[in-house]
């Protein structure tokens, strides 16, 4: 047996450093935030002993502003400046929120979503960027440190204007994103470590303002996604909103006198209205009561079968993407050995049977399907920080909708199909359709329609300098790349001339890299100085880690660069040594920088002896059986 | 540069073991997915994210017998489906005109059932084609195989039709 090995008093041994990851399940409705501590997963509770902390952000008279249970709790005498349900409105337009009557916010008349409030106009990064710093701090009391970074979940149907939306949230919380993380695929890693389970599983995802549904395949820790659908305007907040309706429709009828609802009690209705539909799940009506500011008393009583009936239509608004994710991956319902059930309105006992008779079998629910996401996103953070090195955990994941490009007419080209595993990168040429054209646009789609104006627009960019030539001579590839976060960037090049372009695609509605630093140097109130001596800290720290890095991959695989590469890249090292110490963050960027691209065939012939060794680790497996 | 075939580890050939394609495209996607590479340089970052989309694209297109078909013979220099090059034996082409019409009729009576079984019946026509091919490239008969891929592409695109139909169907 081999010795025990104990470290020095005070000092830990540095392979075994616990870094601090969470997972973030930003939710329409709740958020949570989880971790990994003594090898669980737990999601960490406030100081009031809750887990959930409601998606709701106050600005407040004094300035301040007030996150979760004291906003929610104000939202009925302060609607105009109390934001909820912020999700719906991420990455888009405001002709995208087709309900905006019914929500009592002052929106500004724009193209993308802004509200006016007593702190001013925030658009939805702002107002979610509230929420995640407030989990962060959560995060940093309960584990008494800095976090290194963190996963968040998106819904799986997000585009790509709402999957940058949240990233960009995120950076303005302060958060390093180490994942944007599918929820249903966070739901089956939680799920499927939980059971050690294997084979072909459905996950249902119903939450306040989004649906997802994803068919996943569990082998040995693998979770591959074979397809993804879903509706990413369907959720919870529906249901509330058709019993609202109702109401209204009751007040309608018993009075003749009916004023319009101000914005409080059109806030008050929905929040009854919720509170409503949570009491039908276990009970069999549910009487709403409550007096307008008009004077005027409501007092209706909503039975359980009236209820189904008024939402029977948004069950089976669910089904069609479901069958559709089925389809796409070729499977029937027999071939799916368990449904999960995710998010809060699964609760909802017509939603389940729903779902059983779908599936003609009952859903798993012995996971609590508010806190399943959050968890399997702490194991996620956890596994990408290296906490664990647990060879096993791969997730595979897809794009939920199809990327393209328009073409004359307005059609849409495809380039990356939906359903493809990423990261996916594709390419395709196309031509000029005038003589001695030298310039051409482009407009990247993203959706499944024929016509452009069906889909949605995420950017458009130019390509110019094409030298003249004939119609249909040029020859212009046009690539696009997702990557692991299902993020993506197009880039253009003209084959005869290299003439090229190229655009991280920054969606029509989201922010540019000039609002958020602008939003990020507003919020902190960082004086120059300080701001310049936290770039060269994170520029040293940086560079420190490169070396470290580098030194290391040297020592272990330093056969595969002969004498002449190997000095290339020490004198590379030594140069980035001696920059440290000066002063400039610019200066130990470019040699960071420098010190990267000298190490790219490096890494890559390392990429391959590893891609080789995991091959031959697999084939002797086999032997082995 | 090598090929999907020789990344994978598989003999080139049209009949491969697809249990050994998902075994081996796992293993490389362990190695190089770019979850694993999270905290590494951005030059180990770079090769990571090229070789799991390489890996994904070559285990995308073996796993799919009409694209792995095309892609033997692309290998060999000749291109399945290119633009100067569309003829179609006349009995094909009756056949195609015949899926066409089925599915013209079936859309307008919105009958998603015969949908369905017009599915069923291309699927198992595609599996006896797929024999055939296998034949072909079996004997390197790689004039017939090609006219074989072209038409495996294009039952493919039937089938992918029928589905966007049935899907705007079930709307």
């Amino acid at each position: 047996m081999a010795l025990l090995q104990i470290s020095e008093p005070g000092q830990s041994p540095a392979p075994h450093q616990h870094k601090l990851a969470v997972g973030i399940d930003l939710g329409t409705t709740n958020s949570l935030v989880a971790t990994v501590r003594s090898g669980m997963a737990t999601v960490l509770q406030d100081a009031h002993g809750h887990a959930l902390l409601p998606s709701v952000v106050r600005y407040l008279p004094d300035g301040q502003v007030a996150v979760g249970h004291n906003a929610q709790a104000q939202q009925n005498q302060d609607p105009t400046n109390t934001i909820v349900s912020v999700k719906r409105f991420m990455g888009r337009a405001l002709e995208d929120i087709t309900d905006r009557a019914h929500i009592p916010y002052k929106f500004v008349n724009n193209t993308q979503v802004a509200i006016e409030t007593r702190a001013g106009i925030k658009n939805p990064i702002e107002i979610s960027a509230e929420i995640l710093r407030a989990l962060k701090e959560r995060a940093e009391k309960a584990l008494g440190s800095d976090l290194v970074g963190a996963v968040i979940t998106v819904p799986a149907y997000f585009d790509d204007a709402q999957r940058q939306a949240t990233k960009d949230a995120a950076k303005l919380a302060g958060l390093h994103v180490l994942r944007l993380l599918n929820e249903p695929t966070a739901a089956a890693v939680a799920y499927g470590l939980d059971n050690a389970a294997e084979g072909t599983y459905a996950i249902y995802d119903l939450g306040g303002g989004t649906f997802d549904i994803s068919i996943l395949r569990l082998t040995k820790g693998v979770f591959e996604v074979l397809s993804t659908s879903g509706d990413a305007a369907l959720g919870g907040d529906d249901f509330d909103h058709r019993i609202y309706c109702w109401v209204l429709d009751q007040i309608r009828q018993s009075s003749k006198s009916f004023v319009p609802l101000n914005e409080a009690d059109t806030r008050l209705l929905l929040t009854k209205a919720r509170q409503a539909k949570e009491w039908l799940t276990d009970n069999h009506e549910a009487q709403i009561v409550c007096k307008l500011s008009t004077g005027q008393l409501v007092d209706v009583t909503l039975d359980v079968t009236q209820f189904n009936e008024l939402t029977q239509t948004l069950v089976n608004k669910t089904l069609a993407p479901t069958r559709k994710a089925l389809r796409d991956a070729g499977l029937e319902v027999t071939d799916i050995k368990g449904v999960v059930l995710v998010g809060g309105a699964t609760r909802m006992p017509h939603v389940r049977h729903a779902v059983a008779d779908y599936f003609q079998q009952e859903p798993l629910t012995n996971l609590d399907p508010d806190k399943v996401v959050a968890l399997g996103a702490a194991i996620q953070a956890n596994a990408l920080v290296g906490n664990k090195r647990d060879e096993d955990l791969l997730l595979l994941d897809v794009t939920p909708l199809s990327l393209g490009i328009e073409t004359m007419g307005g059609l849409t080209e495809k380039i990356i199909p939906r359903n493809s595993t990423l990261p996916v990168a594709r390419a395709q040429e196309f031509t000029t359709y005038k003589d001695g054209q030298t310039a051409m646009s482009f407009h990247v789609v993203q959706g499944e329609r024929e016509l452009v104006a069906d889909n949605r627009s995420l950017a458009r960019f130019d390509l110019r300098g094409i030298p003249p030539m004939a119609a249909g001579a040029a020859r212009i590839r046009i690539t696009f790349q997702v990557d692991a976060d299902g993020l993506l960037s197009v880039s253009a090049r003209e084959q005869t001339s290299g003439v090229e372009a190229h655009v991280m695609v920054k969606p029509s509605y989201g922010l540019n890299e000039a609002e958020i630093a602008h939003m990020l140097s507003s919020s902190y109130n960082a004086a120059t100085t300080d701001k310049q001596a936290r770039a060269l800290a994170e520029a040293q720290v940086d560079a420190n880690a490169l070396i470290g890095a580098i030194q290391a991959a040297l020592t272990a695989d330093g056969h595969l660069l002969n004498d002449a590469e190997k000095h290339q890249i020490n004198a590379k090292i030594a140069a980035l040594q001696a920059s440290i110490h000066a002063a400039s963050s610019d200066a130990i960027r470019a040699d960071t920088e420098a010190l990267n691209r000298s190490t790219e065939a490096f890494a890559a012939r390392r990429m391959d002896a590893s891609v080789k060794r995991a091959l031959a680790g697999k084939n002797l497996d086999s032997i082995e059986l | 540069m090598q090929n999907f075939f020789q990344l994978l580890q598989l003999p080139q050939q049209f009949n491969i073991d697809l249990t050994k394609l998902e075994t081996n495209y796992r293993a490389i996607q362990s190695a190089s997915h770019p979850d694993r590479y999270v905290t590494a340089s951005h030059a180990e970052k770079l090769a990571a994210i090229q070789t799991a989309t390489t890996a994904n694209e070559g285990y995308k297109t073996l796993k799919n017998p009409a694209l792995r078909a095309a892609y033997l013979l692309s290998l060999q220099g000749i291109t399945a489906i290119a633009e100067t090059n569309t003829a179609m034996p006349a009995d094909f082409l009756m056949q195609q005109m015949e899926w066409r019409e089925a599915i013209e009729t079936a859309e307008n009576a919105k009958d998603i059932s015969a949908l369905d079984n017009l599915l069923g019946n291309i699927r198992a026509e595609s599996k006896n084609l797929q024999h055939l091919l296998s034949e072909q490239f079996g004997q390197h008969q790689l004039s017939d195989a090609t006219d074989s891929t072209r038409k495996l592409i294009f039952m493919e695109k039937v089938q992918a039709d029928i589905r966007d139909v049935i899907e705007e169907l079930e709307g």
